[in-house]
């Protein structure tokens, strides 16, 4: 039996993850859960999110999920997904800018790559200088930029479903495992030992989605 | 490398079945939301729309357990519109698996909450639907307003300034319905689209008026949508989802194939 936690901290649709889980792992039992005990017993935990990030992160600490989480990947694979990923950044310019959990080095940063010349409001600017849309929403390529067990049966630029208005900025020293291109390169996933986060959503990703998913029931972290 | 333009069927549903049916090939059930859901994915949409126009309180309950099934079986976004009035309605389609919530007529009787509602879930899971019509004479300056009730009844709001307002209380995307082209099959309404796309900052969904693929093409190239709706032209198998793709990649547009 392989006993995956999805933590719950009252952040969004968990069900979509859930899902798309029972989905591809027949014997994985699978709890939506904020409940330490059942977290730090399952096998593998994952890491949702969605909304603002002042609030997911209040409700994190109020929870007690920062602890958790810090305790789980000293020992079992994490995936962190969109919001999930960003929390565990040092720091989010999100919401006048707040304090992540600092588990991995780097920002997260609004898309932006110039200014209205009059107002002075950020842009994101194409390489023909054309606006681009803000949420960043939709199916866009991921280049896999380091092997991973998570990869495994997934081409590379392979496109996956992505809705996020802030990216995340790794720090000199952290490993970003897939790049994006959208106005300006965004790290699509990470790895460092027991996590794996991904900025999009492989829960809404169709066949490639599921089977990163599909590989995370089989990874034993520490890649 | 790029964003891919999305195509998304969209299926009107009454009390738990598809309206009219589908006529493409070999599909069991005609009026089957979840199979039908489920062969657009297999077809390669990239998201389906649900507007439920159930008129009775029971027939809601049927709706979410249809969402439920949809969501328990289709890995791609999933927006679920129609009937959405208050925030618990909005919960109660999130935790039943959909991604993203459309408001429509609510908006117009209570713009807060857009505001509300994406301050409690995030504005990526909050589209503002508009419906729009022509106002504007032959001649002079086109001006298009929201119309309500299926497009029957005038509000007197520019629909440009309404979809700016939209933006700024926290909707994530609009979809767009020409209240003139919806039925048509004469292609959208481009300048419509082109004026709201290029007023606001988060993406446009075009609906309304496809007949053919070259209409998806203009939607995206000239009308600037990040997004084409369309429903006939798929339900009835007269084009499949995967012939809309290629069409609209062979005339350089970015795509999911």
């Amino acid at each position: 039996m392989n006993k995956v936690a999805i933590i719950d901290y009252g952040m969004g649709n968990l069900h979509s993850v859930a899902k798309a889980l029972e989905h591809v792992g027949s014997n994985a039992r699978i709890s939506v859960t904020s409940d330490a005990q059942t977290i730090l017993q399952a096998d593998r935990v994952i890491f949702p999110g969605v909304g603002a990030i002042r609030d997911c992160m209040a409700e994190i600490r109020r929870l007690g999920i920062d602890d958790i989480v810090a305790e789980v990947i000293r020992s079992k694979p994490l995936l962190a997904i969109c919001v999930g990923m960003q929390a565990l950044m040092e720091r989010s310019e999100e919401n006048d800018g707040v304090d992540c959990l600092g588990l991995v080095k780097g920002q997260v940063k609004r898309f932006a790559n110039a200014r209205d010349p009059e107002t002075g409001d950020p842009l994101l600017l194409d390489e023909n200088a054309a606006p681009l849309k803000v949420p960043h929403m939709g199916w866009n390529i991921v280049q896999q930029t380091e092997a991973h067990p998570l990869w495994a049966g997934i081409a590379d630029n392979t496109r996956f479903y992505f809705v996020h208005s802030y990216y995340v900025s790794l720090a000199a020293g952290e490993k970003a495992a897939g790049m994006t291109h959208y106005g300006v390169d965004i790290t699509a996933a990470l790895s460092k030992g027991n996590i794996f986060a991904v900025q999009f959503h492989p829960e809404k990703s169709q066949h490639g989605g599921l089977q990163l998913l599909r590989n995370f029931l089989a990874w034993n972290g520490e890649s | 490398m790029a964003l891919a333009k999305r195509i998304i069927p969209c299926l009107d549903c009454d009390n738990g079945r598809v309206v009219k049916g589908v006529k493409f090939l070999d599909i069991r059930d005609a009026g089957d939301p979840v199979e039908i859901s489920r062969r657009y994915s297999d077809a390669g949409a990239d998201e389906i729309t649900f507007l439920d126009i159930t008129a009775s309180h029971e027939g809601r309950a049927t709706t979410v357990h249809t969402v439920e099934a949809i969501a328990g079986q289709v890995f791609i976004p999933l927006t679920v519109g129609g009937g959405i009035r208050t925030l618990d309605d909005i919960r109660t389609m999130l935790n039943a698996g959909a991604d993203k919530v459309s408001i429509n007529t609510a908006a117009v009787f209570n713009p807060d909450f857009v505001r509300e509602a994406a301050q409690r879930f995030g504005s990526q899971c909050i589209v503002v639907a508009i419906d729009a019509k022509k106002v504007s004479a032959e001649g002079e300056a086109p001006r298009w307003e929201i119309f309500t009730h299926g497009g029957r009844k005038p509000t007197g709001i520019d629909a440009i300034e309404w979809a700016k307002r939209m933006v700024r209380y926290g909707a994530g995307e609009i979809l767009l319905t020409s209240m003139d082209r919806d039925g048509t099959k004469s292609g959208f309404d481009l300048a419509l689209n082109r004026a709201i796309s290029d007023a606001v900052s988060v993406p446009i969904i075009a609906s309304g008026g496809v007949g053919n693929l070259q209409h998806l093409v203009d939607g995206v190239l000239e009308g600037h949508a990040d997004a084409v709706l369309a429903a006939s032209i798929f339900h009835f198998g007269e084009y499949t989802i995967g012939e809309a793709k290629q069409y609209m990649a062979q005339r350089g547009i970015t795509m999911r194939l």
